[in-house]
């Protein structure tokens, strides 16, 4: 179980540090530099920077400097949490990304729990009941899930919500909370935005997790243990929860896995659709502007939001899971 | 009698054979194997299939609802269009156009429109349908028209080609990426597989979307529509061949323990001759299945790069790019017809999905 843990832990700083890499290369593909970009901003408001002040600029940012020095200062910056500044608002970078990469990951993990709690009954209702009107409502479902983008359904609803009932679906926030501070009936009024842009995502994962976990469940049912079960006498609930679920969720649950980062990605998109206050419509306009820190910053940090709540969901795995604490890998 | 002969047939197939008859019982894959085939039809032939074209922008045709074809004229058979009247709404001061049952434009097939290469070799200027004469503003408008008077069926059409081969060309870069590393990975296995294996899992936690966003949009704006269009098929290939790369491990792992292979081995056959002329063929049908499970990830991946305008750049055509239109609520208020980019998508990913399915099944020989 320790070897688990450490093996998930080690995995994770790696995949951070490959992430990290990753983002500087993000940031240093546009031509020109950092002072470029600033003195072509200053210009345009018209004042100007002298060559000398350009030199001295770039020897304070250590853009004189190799590459991999570069990268080593930037990383020393960000570890100290010193994210650089948006050319963009001209203001530090994480203020100007705030709240949004918590919001980003309220939409993503209420995404996995309205998957989770999805996914698993109707998995266990379509392969208990096979062949029933349910079973085939819920592949209906799973091949809706399947076909239909999570962007397009949500550009779908937009347009339903708007054209049959005169609603403008979207938005994390009624108006009259958009600007205030944190309090309980914001709270609230999250509470009552996230199901929708949390359905839109959790969509196309349920899908993929009820075909699974309903060709597991039923490859189980067959097993004769079952059926000895069956003839012992144990209630049809008991013979079903006890055993071949347990055995079903198996991999089931190395595919959550991969659902998280799934998830996340697909909020960026979703969320620009509907108009969510997340940092998916902030890069979007700072990768337009190519305002690279704020844009790497972004990429960077949902990178590590993402390596934590996958290895959070490893660990709430291994604890349901106990093939994977005996086995010690996954 | 027609047992046995059943029998013989089934001893005697090939490989291929009998792959293709489980196949066939796949009836969902069957159908979906023709609709595939019907779109790239269409892409082949979409300049053809194009009543107008697709970049030539007119004011005046500016956001023209869907028109139906009439198929008969007072009990005889000749299909038309009516032409459109164009009325300003007193209100919105938009104008909209209605049908003005007066004017009849017959229908005529294999008209001459705008002059484009059959096959990319075949200069020609024949299309499908057209009306001939009338007013400016008139045509055949079968999806309706967007903001700069473009006929959307004939975008959709060339949009088609581009996403479907955007697709193609992604699959068999990430296909090459995965065959070589999961086969070095399933192959070598020690130290080479397990840094393999850690890489895939890195790539695969990371969020793909944001990735993509970032390289995408560090594209020069200089490039031409062909350079983006090679580096966002790059782009999406260099995330999408974690998941061939594993089929293709996890069939050489299980290949390598086979008699006939160490059977080949003992017989003194090359490593290359024993993947190539050995292995090969009974992975093949697999990796076929794995391609066409990873063909709708990359088209989907292309029009969300697209419709979020850091993957193609308009004048390029392709479904992302026709979504991308169909953005904003409001625009959508008034021209729902835009969202017909969104079919073909749902539809060849559906397709694609079944298709694959109905091909892993098929290539499993314990199925």
């Amino acid at each position: 179980m320790l070897i688990y843990i450490a093996r998930r832990l080690m995995l994770a700083l790696i995949t951070c540090a490959a992430i990290s890499v990753l983002t500087f290369v993000i940031i240093r593909l546009p031509p020109g530099d950092f002072v470029d970009a600033y003195i072509a901003n200053l210009a345009s408001n018209g004042s100007t920077v002298s060559a000398e002040q350009a030199v001295a600029m770039r020897h304070e940012y250590g853009l004189d400097r190799p590459v991999i020095v570069q990268y080593a200062l930037w990383m020393g910056r960000v570890v100290r949490g010193d994210f650089g500044v948006s050319m963009m608002w001209r203001r530090p970078v994480t203020e100007v990304i705030g709240d949004r990469l918590w919001l980003t990951m309220a939409v993503s993990f209420s995404a996995l729990f309205l998957t989770w709690t999805i996914a698993l009954p109707i998995g266990i209702y379509s392969a208990v009941r096979q062949y029933s009107a349910g079973d085939y409502v819920a592949t209906l479902l799973g091949f809706m899930g399947l076909a239909i983008p999570n962007f397009l359904l949500a550009l779908i609803l937009m347009y339903g919500g708007f054209r049959y009932f005169g609603l403008s679906v979207g938005g994390l926030f009624s108006p009259e909370f958009a600007q205030q501070g944190w309090s309980v009936a914001k709270l609230w009024d999250l509470m009552k935005h996230l199901p929708l842009p949390a359905g839109v995502l959790a969509l196309a994962g349920t899908a993929q997790l009820i075909r699974i976990m309903r060709a597991n469940l039923l490859d189980e049912l067959r097993k004769p243990y079952v059926v000895s079960a069956r003839a012992k006498g144990l209630t049809e609930r008991h013979v079903v929860l006890k055993y071949p679920v347990r055995a079903a969720l198996n991999p089931f649950a190395s595919s959550i896995a991969y659902l998280f980062p799934y998830l996340v990605s697909g909020s960026i998109i979703v969320s620009l659709v509907l108009g969510l206050p997340t940092v998916g419509p902030l890069l979007l306009q700072a990768l337009v502007a190519q305002d690279m820190f704020l844009a790497g910053t972004i990429v960077l940090l949902l990178g590590i939001m993402t390596v934590i709540g996958t290895l959070i969901s490893d660990l709430l795995l291994m604890w349901i899971e106990p093939r994977i604490r005996l086995q010690g890998r996954a | 009698m027609s047992a046995s002969l059943a029998d013989d047939r089934l001893a005697q197939a090939t490989q291929l054979q009998l792959t293709w008859w489980r196949f066939c019982r796949h009836k969902l894959a069957l159908v979906s194997l023709g609709v595939v085939a019907l779109f790239y039809l269409i892409a082949i032939f979409a300049d053809f299939l194009a009543i107008a074209d697709p970049h030539a922008t007119d004011a005046r045709r500016g956001f023209i609802p869907p028109q139906g074809i009439h198929l008969f004229d007072d009990g005889d058979f000749s299909p038309h269009v009516t032409g459109l009247k164009g009325a300003r709404d007193m209100k919105t001061f938009k104008l909209a156009y209605t049908p003005d049952p007066t004017r009849k434009l017959p229908i005529t097939f294999f008209v001459r429109g705008y002059e484009y290469n059959l096959f990319g070799l075949i200069p020609t200027d024949r299309h499908i349908l057209g009306v001939v004469g009338g007013q400016p503003v008139d045509g055949i408008f079968l999806l309706g028209t967007d903001q700069l008077g473009r006929d959307l069926y004939s975008r959709l059409m060339v949009a088609t080609r581009v996403s479907l081969v955007i697709g193609l060309a992604g699959v068999s870069l990430s296909l090459v990426l995965g065959v070589l590393l999961g086969g070095v990975s399933g192959l070598y296995g020690g130290i080479v597989d397990t840094v393999i294996q850690r890489v895939i899992e890195v790539i695969r936690s990371i969020p793909t979307i944001p990735l993509w966003m970032g390289l995408a949009a560090a594209l020069p704006n200089t490039w031409s529509v062909v350079q983006v269009y090679f580096a966002i098929t790059l782009i999406i290939s260099l995330v999408g061949w974690t998941e061939l790369a594993r089929v293709v491990r996890g069939r050489f792992l299980a290949l390598r323990e086979e008699d006939f292979v160490i059977a080949a081995e003992l017989a003194g056959a090359s490593q290359l001759r024993i993947i190539l002329r050995h292995m090969l063929p009974s992975f093949a049908s697999h990796v076929i299945a794995a391609v066409s499970l990873a063909l709708p990830a990359m088209i989907v991946s292309e029009t969300s790069l697209s419709f979020l305008g850091l993957g193609l750049r308009p004048p390029a055509i392709s479904w992302g790019i026709l979504l991308q239109d169909a953005q904003n609520v409001q625009v959508l208020a008034g021209a729902p017809w835009l969202l017909c980019a969104a079919i073909p998508v749902i539809l060849v990913i559906l397709a694609f999905n079944f298709l694959g399915d109905g091909l892993r099944d098929a290539a499993d020989p314990y199925g």
